[in-house]
This record gives structure tokens, sequence and C-alpha cells, in this order.
């Protein structure tokens, strides 16, 4: 994004004004389902099964309505998986129809040819292709077994139709953070940019944080790999915690949470960031009185979130106005301070407080649509996983309803 | 997807008549506004209400810099915001229109 200022004093910084939040939402995730016929062992909306609440065609159309008054120009749309939804395309012709533009994530299983060619003739659909891994064998680690072919056949798909710069989505983990350049080559290879984001101890994401978020050196490595490749690879703004090292990434380097992104779940509830499924950060829901709009502007939790920082633990601490602290969620759940340091604090500060933190159980999420596959804890080595059951692959409707087991 | 912007766009030019690119939408802020590009999907920042005025004003206006005078840009101050708007017509959030 670009900042176009006439050169004269301003009375706030940009990120300060930021912080008091914006009319509308900059950036507003829409998680369609909590439908998804994966299984990702870090799904940062623990996502699974559909919910029998979720909000209708009709109800989705209003909120897209609601959207376009509000001039929130596009929107991410997940899950979930949100190509599961029968109405998904429906949807988002309605979206662009109304001026709202569309980025979408899935994990490429629904990318058809045809589906590809629909995509890439329109200008206001962008599409995000998920894989955490470089090869197969770390991908489907995480991911589940054949995930890894099944994202790079949607991007044959999409590189084949034409469809020019769509994005190679990746959360990065210590088992992929060596793998960078492979990441990079690959989106080349289809044409499409490379997205990084931050593995956040979210949904089932809680579980296997401490197993998969990067180690220091690796975060380290992130941000020097970062700082080279500038803005042609996106970051979402997740990384702003690393300005901690000195110099800032590109982008706004805030949380944005309830200030100038949040998050609308299947269900129509409004949190604070797509990180941060917890009644916490639960600002309200767009089916109430005054819908989303109200929501935005006059719920209690986001005034509170949008009052000027203290910087709290932070306070003292020179990197404070790089960083701002961190994220909230990753934070919240693991179990830390809000106004204190990240977990992941490049100066080391989150690690003490884990430490001390040790005996206590950090807040679990309020909601959890994980369909109830395997007990027990989810393996997250490096082995293949046994594979799913067959009801897995529709998670909107089990054999009962229709589909024969294969 | 994105059209292919052409590459090599020629020097703002204050003395034509200039235009919001059709595929760009504003959204008014308390400090400005926020310009968002469907086309390239860039998102930029106008960062002063005034700054939103011009641009707001250039389909109506007969040059670039008329758009600045008539919003109350003063003689101090317009180098500086033709710049803005040279920063604008190279992200191409503004265009060249044809006639006056």
């Amino acid at each position: 994004m670009t900042l176009v200022t006439p050169e004269r004093p301003t009375t706030l910084r940009l990120v300060d004004q930021f912080q008091l939040g914006l009319d509308a939402p900059i950036c507003l995730t829409w998680e369609l389902t909590y439908a998804c016929n994966l299984a990702c062992v870090h799904c940062l909306s623990s996502s699974g099964r559909r919910d029998p609440g979720e909000l209708s065609t009709t109800e989705c159309k209003q909120l897209i309505d609601e959207f376009e008054r509000m001039q929130i120009f596009y929107v991410n749309i997940g899950g979930g998986e949100p190509t599961i939804r029968a109405d998904f395309w429906e949807l988002v012709d309605y979206a662009t129809d109304h001026h709202v533009g569309v980025k979408f994530s899935t994990n490429g299983s629904r990318i058809t040819p045809e589906v590809a060619e629909r995509l890439a003739s329109s200008d206001y659909v962008d599409v995000q292709i998920s894989l955490d891994g470089a090869t197969a064998e770390v991908n489907d680690a995480v991911r589940g077994p054949g995930s890894y072919d099944t994202a790079i056949r949607a991007m044959e798909r999409m590189a084949a139709a034409g469809f020019v710069g769509f994005k190679l989505s990746v959360v990065v983990t210590r088992q992929n953070a060596t793998q960078l350049d492979a990441f990079l080559a690959l989106a080349n290879r289809y044409r499409a940019q490379l997205r990084l984001t931050r593995l956040r101890p979210s949904g089932r994401g809680a579980d296997v944080w401490d197993e998969l978020h990067p180690t220091a050196d690796q975060q380290r490595g992130l941000y020097e790999w970062l700082l080279a490749h500038g803005e042609k690879v996106l970051t979402g703004d997740s990384f702003f915690h690393l300005a901690g090292y000195g110099e800032a990434l590109p982008g706004l380097n805030l949380c944005g949470a309830g200030r100038v992104v949040c998050l609308v779940d299947p269900v129509g509830d409004v949190y604070a960031c797509p990180f941060a499924i917890h009644d916490e950060f639960l600002a309200g829901n767009v089916r109430s009185p005054g819908g989303f709009d109200r929501v935005w502007k006059s719920s209690d939790l986001f005034a509170e979130l949008r009052r000027p920082d203290t910087g709290g633990a932070c306070r003292s601490c020179g990197m404070y106005d790089g960083c701002r602290g961190g994220c909230m969620a990753a934070k919240f759940f693991t179990g830390l301070p809000l106004d204190g340091p990240d977990p992941e604090c490049v100066l080391g500060n989150g690690k003490a407080l884990l430490a001390a933190a040790a005996d206590t159980v950090p807040p679990r999420p309020s909601l959890d649509h994980s369909r109830r596959a395997p007990a027990g804890p989810v393996a997250v080595a490096l082995t293949p996983r046994r594979p799913d059951r067959i009801c897995d692959e529709h998670p909107l409707a089990g054999p009962d309803a229709g589909h024969p087991p294969r | 997807m994105p059209p292919t912007i052409q590459a090599g766009t020629p020097s703002f030019d204050p003395s034509l008549p200039w235009a919001l690119h059709p595929q760009v939408s504003l959204r008014p802020e308390a400090f400005g506004a926020l310009a968002y590009h469907f086309g390239t999907r860039r998102l930029s920042f106008l960062k002063s209400p005034t700054l939103l005025a011009v641009v707001s004003s250039l389909a109506t206006q007969p040059t670039g810099r008329a758009a600045c005078t008539a919003a109350g840009v003063g003689s101090d101050e317009l180098a500086t915001y033709e710049r803005a708007l040279a920063a604008l017509a190279e992200s191409g959030m503004i265009c060249e229109r044809s006639a006056p």
C-alpha cells in the first residue's frame, strides 16, 4: 500500500490515527463456514464441522449490502473451506456486483479447470491457496495426507487458466522456515505471489504452537529474508513483532484488531481479529439490531481497543514504537498478559514470562468445530498421518445425507 | 485478475486535465481518505482532507492545478500537493482525461 501525503507536519502519525479506529475496517475477514474437508493441526478457527447456526444465503447477501454501504472495498473470505458452501459462487458474484471485492482462501480442492478459468476472467476476485510446506512431507504432516498434491494441482490449473498474481499463502513454522526460497520458487513457477504469515496459538494452533512456532534463530532468519525481499513478498502485516530487531518490515506495523481489521465468523459473530475467536474478543453479532455497522462503530470492546496504548510492561523498552508489544492473540492464548511482551518477543522478554506461566492453563478457544476424529493429542511429527475417515471428505453432508461412502 | 499497468508512466503534468481512475473508490476518513484500486488491488492513504477535496474535484476541474486551487491550496503549498498527485498518478490511482 502507499502513503500519499502532502509533506507537512500533521497532528497525528497515521499509525496513531489507525489506533483510534476508522469508520469501517480496511480489511475484513469473513469466515463463511466452519466446515472443512481438511483438518490442519494448526487451524486458527478449529474448523471441521459446519455450525447449524451459520448465516443463510439471504443473511450473507444482507451483510454484503452492509459492506457496500460502509464502503468496505474488499473482504477476505475464509473458513473452514469456504468453497464447500453450496452458495459460495453465488455470494462471490453478489459481492463483486455490489462493489465489494473478494479475496478468498482455499486449500485448492475445489479449483477445477473450469473454476480456474472463471476466476481468471474476473477483475474483482483474488485467490489465496494455502500450503504449509514446500515439500509434500512437510506440508502433509500439518495439513493432512494428499493436501500438498491438491494445492499444487490447483496452482497448475490457475496458471494454465492464465490467472497471474494469485497468492500462495504459507504459515511459517519451525518445519518450513528453512524452505522460504523453495516457496518463492514455487510461487514464481505458477506466476503467483508468495504470502507468508505468522503462526498463532489460536484455535487448534494452541495445541501445537510449542512444537510448530519458529525458533529464535529461525525468526531472525525470517526477518532478514523478508527485509531482503521487500514488498514482493506479502505478509498481511503479520510479522510486525519482528520490528523489534530494528528496521520495520513493509506494512502498517500495528495490531489492527478492532481498529482497522476484524473477523465476522460463520454464525455472524464479530471478533476483534481472525486469531481471536474467544468470548474475550467478541464484539457482537451481525444479526443484532443495527447489524455489523453498529458493532463496528459502537461495541464496548472495540471502543476499548481504540483507546491509546500505554505500552504496559513494554513501555520502558526502546523497541516499543516498532513492535508495539506484538500480537494480542499470541499473548492471550499462551497465557501472557495483554499489556506485556509477545511470546515471541525478539528480545526474549516473552520467553521468561512463558516459563513463569508454565504451570497456568492458558485460555482455550471458546468454540471448537473440529471433527470428532481420533482421540488424544494430534501428531505433529513429520511422519505421514493415518488417512482421514471416508466421511471426512464431505463435512457438510455425511454419508446419511446423500454422499455414498467410497 | 489485475490488468497490467503500463510501465514507464509519464510524469505528472499539472496543466493537463486529470480524473480518478474509474476502478478506484474513495472512502473519506477523519485523516483524509482511503483509496482502493480494484484493478491493481492497491490501497493508498490520502493523508489530508484537502488532498481528498483535490482528488474528488479532478474530474470537474480543467487541470490538476485548478483542482488544487479550487480546494483552497495556497501558492506556498501548491508544489507539495502536485507532488502528492504525481505519486497518485504513478500508482495509477488517477489518470489523464482526454478533454477538459
